[in-house]
């Protein structure tokens, strides 16, 4: 997509930058989440 | 479904979200709840909140699959015209991968973090409500959301899966007492979206067979949904916490569904009694799966 209207440039940069911001938060809440998960487990004694 | 779609700027992460139908989510999500914190063994609490977030995940995934195979019906009606496809605020496609995506990361999450039994049950889930419900029998039969209902029966018996590893008689009786809640349910809602519905050209009960049979599908499927409702007490499942809410809270519901069912739609009707028993059922499922936690935790 090349937008010729600027506003639409300015609309589609900030889409991107709010869609990244939102998937880099939800990427490092995952990580957490699976270092959680390999703790639960092992302190369990479950298989992983 | 449309031959030609138009550039979109890329969607907001809001309508990705919306696209996951958050407020059906929530009944989803607590009766996912409510079935593992009503099974016999405990749970480490970091696998349970992963159970409950991959049941979240994947009923989000299912509502996005259904907005994406059902925008066209979307944009006809009222309630659903503002959703981001029928609003032309998202691109068809992006909306697929992401309903895919999603729907296949809680299954194998669910079954890395969790276990095969819950994430093979979350499957069929999602399967059931896009291909059984959503593609085969929603524009087909004014029983597709008797059969239908089945999809969203399953979250407690994922929860309790995810405790137990296994499927046990009462996870199976909740999995039953929300399948028979759904037709009074959605009848009671297609009652007052009527139009909303035969615009649309969905076949629901009321538009293909008339309010009067729907009135008395009401009535009748309110029968075995208090048998079962009620079941797990004289079997012992549950303690008297149970029991005596269900027998409230179930007789309740059915003094308005006969309500419902006695009644005849008048000239310029506000269809009080129907808007009544459907906000009631929310409450009702809510609340009788509530009293399941507290009898089994405080009894």
């Amino acid at each position: 997509m090349t937008p010729s209207d600027p506003n639409q440039a300015e609309l589609i940069r900030n889409r991107q930058r709010g869609r990244a911001r939102v998937m880099a938060l939800l990427l490092g809440a995952f990580v957490i989440l699976v270092f959680a998960i390999s703790i639960a487990k092992i302190r369990a004694g479950m298989p992983h | 479904m449309t031959p030609a779609t138009p550039l979109l700027p890329p969607a907001h992460w809001r309508d990705f979200l919306a696209l996951t139908k958050p407020r059906v989510m929530t009944l989803v999500v607590f009766t996912g709840l409510c079935g593992m914190l009503a099974a016999p063994v405990g749970v480490h609490p970091v696998i349970g909140f992963t159970a409950i977030l991959c049941i979240a995940l994947g009923a989000g995934a299912a509502g996005a699959l259904n907005q994406w195979y059902e925008s066209d019906i979307d944009a006809v009606m009222r309630r659903t015209q503002k959703r981001p496809l029928p609003d032309g605020r998202m691109d068809r496609q992006a909306a697929l991968h992401f309903g895919v995506g999603l729907g296949a990361f809680s299954v194998l999450f669910m079954g890395f973090a969790v276990n095969a039994v819950a994430a093979a049950i979350l499957t069929v889930s999602i399967l059931f409500y896009v291909l059984v419900y959503t593609v085969w029998l929603k524009r087909r039969t004014p029983q597709n959301i008797v059969i239908g209902g089945a999809a969203g029966a399953f979250p407690p018996l994922i929860g309790w899966a995810a405790a137990t590893g296994d499927i046990a008689l009462l996870p199976v009786l909740l999995f039953l007492f929300v399948f028979l809640w759904t037709p009074p349910h959605f009848w009671a809602l297609a009652l007052f979206m009527k139009s909303d519905y035969a615009a649309a050209g969905v076949p629901m009960l009321p538009v293909v067979s008339g309010e009067r049979t729907t009135r008395t599908q009401i009535g009748l499927y309110t029968i075995p949904m208090a048998a079962v409702a009620i079941l797990p007490w004289p079997l012992g499942l549950t303690g008297a916490i149970y029991g005596i809410a269900a027998i409230l809270l179930t007789g309740w519901f059915a003094l308005l569904a006969v309500r419902v069912a006695r009644r005849t739609t008048h000239a310029d009707d506000a269809m009080k009694p129907e808007k009544a028993l459907f906000k009631y059922s929310i409450l009702y499922l809510f609340v009788m799966f509530g009293a399941l936690v507290v009898d089994r935790w405080f009894a």
